[in-house]
């Protein structure tokens, strides 16, 4: 395919086809105060060393030489070099959408490889080529599960991640479905009494995230129960994904939306990551995105294809499942990578020394005068804490002492300014999680 | 080969009209174009569908194809046969795999529609121009 630019009498005859007199007309329905009216301001070109400068200057902005405890929805967890490694090979890092299976088996079986892995860790029966990130995963369960039911609303934890719930919002706008939020108790988990009968007869999906934005694990099998005897599907979001480690997979939920950068992928400054789409066999046909298939060539060798491409819509146009026409191939291979490296017994190991940590920090920072747990529900590797003063004021401290603090719950939920999500990984020594905690107890000695 | 006491589309549909009911499937001419059958889209029953218009596909091994309701009215009942073997469809279009059964409108609305003589003549002249 060429792509050669359009000459100006070809450009008004496509505009006269679609029956639009100008540029202008055509871009009419995106307000003026967003239309760009003068060239980018873009800097002229540079030389190569100038350029080698430039990259420097930035690299320098990193935060090298701090201490992090701010997860919610990012990790940081230890990666392999091997995995940057192979995921440079030119055959991955430039190769094309696997159309053609003949030429591109190599990147089939890594998919194929990809879908096993996720399915083997979420418990579910197939799961796609991957999605963007997880935020968008999820509002594609959503999507699915409207199309499964029949139904336009959905009811979601506000103990989701809240840009999750804000991609989920910005869908639904134009897509009319009906979003409605639900609660959460002390325990930090969803309101259950809040899911009336009434609500989920009506309802495509419950979506819960787990362990949740305040880092507590859902209770998923009587969220199932409750949402199946009305005809809703449970819809289960995982932002953490090396929980998976040690908790119980989400094999009661219909849909699991997981975001998979946890597998090994760097935090990168909010991205690119990889989104995970998993679900019952039975609801293939409505899953969205790309998925990879086993089968024999003609002489009978195992091999790869793209299956199931007519849910797709660069086949089915306007009657896809989704207007997703790629996946995060090689983060999806990379988190593949890192997967097979550490193994089953590695992610569990992984996961385990998590939580030890997590709850040593916990035990060390609840020994400060007037800092307690915010929520009573059983946690992995992220715990609210509330603190006798503005987590914005304590950070700005931390901040000073090369310490990246909590997540400061203020920022999503009004009511909990005194309140943060800390996260502890293995990345984490022991050291640090006391130096950290050392910092905390001054900061609250000091007098405001 | 085609049941005279049904009518035929030019999208080559069949329907059987049984009083106000008719029952609507895919001729053997079009499952022979299509290939082996992997997979039946229908509609839910309570369906209005509108003759001329799309009522759900049919996917092959070769392709998807959208099917044309002959008959406008209710969807009342679908073929739940074919939801675990649509390769019934390539074996029995025109008796075990139907696809739907429509409560309709005005049962008069396929006196328009062409007899098996003149679909089966429709199929030869296809057949000529390929």
């Amino acid at each position: 395919m060429r792509y050669l630019p359009k000459s100006p009498s070809e450009r008004q005859e496509m505009l006269a086809a679609i029956g639009a007199g100008s540029i202008d007309e055509l871009f009419k329905s995106i307000p003026e105060k967003f239309r760009l009216r003068e060239p980018l301001a873009l800097p002229g070109p540079l030389s190569e060393a100038e350029i080698i400068q430039y990259f420097k200057a930035r690299a320098d902005e990193n935060s090298v030489g701090y201490t992090s405890f701010l997860g919610a929805g990012v990790y940081s967890h230890l990666r392999s070099v091997v995995s940057d490694a192979i995921i440079q090979r030119g055959e991955f890092l430039t190769s094309y959408t696997p159309y053609q299976a003949e030429f591109a088996q190599g990147t089939l079986t890594a998919i194929f490889e990809f879908q096993t892995l996720m399915c083997q860790i979420t418990g579910q029966e197939v799961a796609n080529a991957s999605m963007y990130d997880g935020s968008t995963a999820l509002t594609e369960a959503v999507l699915m599960a409207e199309r499964l039911t029949d139904r336009d609303y959905v009811l979601v934890a506000r103990s989701v991640h809240p840009e999750y719930r804000q991609v989920l919002h910005t869908y639904a706008k134009n897509l009319g479905l009906k979003v409605e939020e639900i609660g959460f108790t002390e325990s930090g988990q969803i309101d259950r009494a809040a899911l009336t009968q009434d609500k989920l007869s009506k309802a495509a999906a419950v979506v819960v995230q787990s362990p949740n934005f305040f880092g507590v694990l859902e209770d998923l099998p009587p969220l199932a129960e409750a949402a199946h005897a009305q005809g809703s599907l449970l819809i289960t979001t995982i932002t953490e994904a090396v929980s998976l480690g040690i908790v119980r997979p989400p094999v009661e939920a219909d849909i699991v939306a997981m975001e998979g950068q946890a597998f090994g992928i760097a935090p990168s400054y909010g991205g690119p990551y990889v989104g995970v789409i998993a679900t019952r066999d039975k609801f293939v046909r409505q899953m969205p995105g790309r998925l990879a298939g086993q089968t024999t060539d003609a002489a009978g060798n195992r091999g790869f294809v793209l299956t199931l491409a007519t849910r797709e819509q660069h086949i089915r146009r306007e009657k896809a499942t989704s207007n997703i026409c790629t996946n995060e191939a090689l983060y999806a291979l990379a988190a593949t990578i890192h997967l097979c490296l550490i193994g089953k017994e590695g992610i569990r190991e992984q996961a385990l020394q998590n939580l030890a940590k997590a709850r040593f920090a916990q035990a060390e920072l609840e020994k400060i005068p007037g800092v307690r747990r915010a929520f009573s529900g059983r946690t992995f590797n992220e715990f609210a804490l509330e603190f006798p003063r503005s987590v914005k004021l304590i950070n700005a401290e931390l901040l000073k002492e090369k310490i990246v603090g909590p997540f400061s719950l203020g920022v999503n939920y009004p009511e909990l300014t005194k309140n943060a999500v800390v996260c502890v990984t293995e990345t984490t020594s022991r050291a640090e999680i006391e130096r950290f905690a050392a910092a905390v107890r001054k900061i609250l000695d000091k007098p405001l | 080969m085609y049941p005279t006491d049904y009518r035929y589309t030019k999208q080559h549909e069949w329907v059987k009209i049984d009083g106000t009911i008719g029952t609507v499937g895919i001729t053997d001419y079009a499952q022979q174009e299509l290939g082996d059958v992997v997979f039946v889209e229908m509609p839910k029953s309570g369906t209005k569908i509108k003759a001329g218009t799309s009522f759900g596909t049919v996917e092959s091994v070769k392709a998807v194809s959208e099917i044309f309701s002959p008959v406008s009215g209710e969807v009342t009942e679908t073929n739940a046969l074919l939801a675990d073997a649509p390769e019934k469809i390539n074996s029995d279009p025109h008796v075990t795999a139907w696809l739907i059964k429509v409560k309709l409108d005005d049962p008069k609305e396929a006196a328009s529609l062409m007899d098996a003589a003149a679909y089966q003549a429709y199929i030869a002249a296809a057949a000529k121009d390929h």
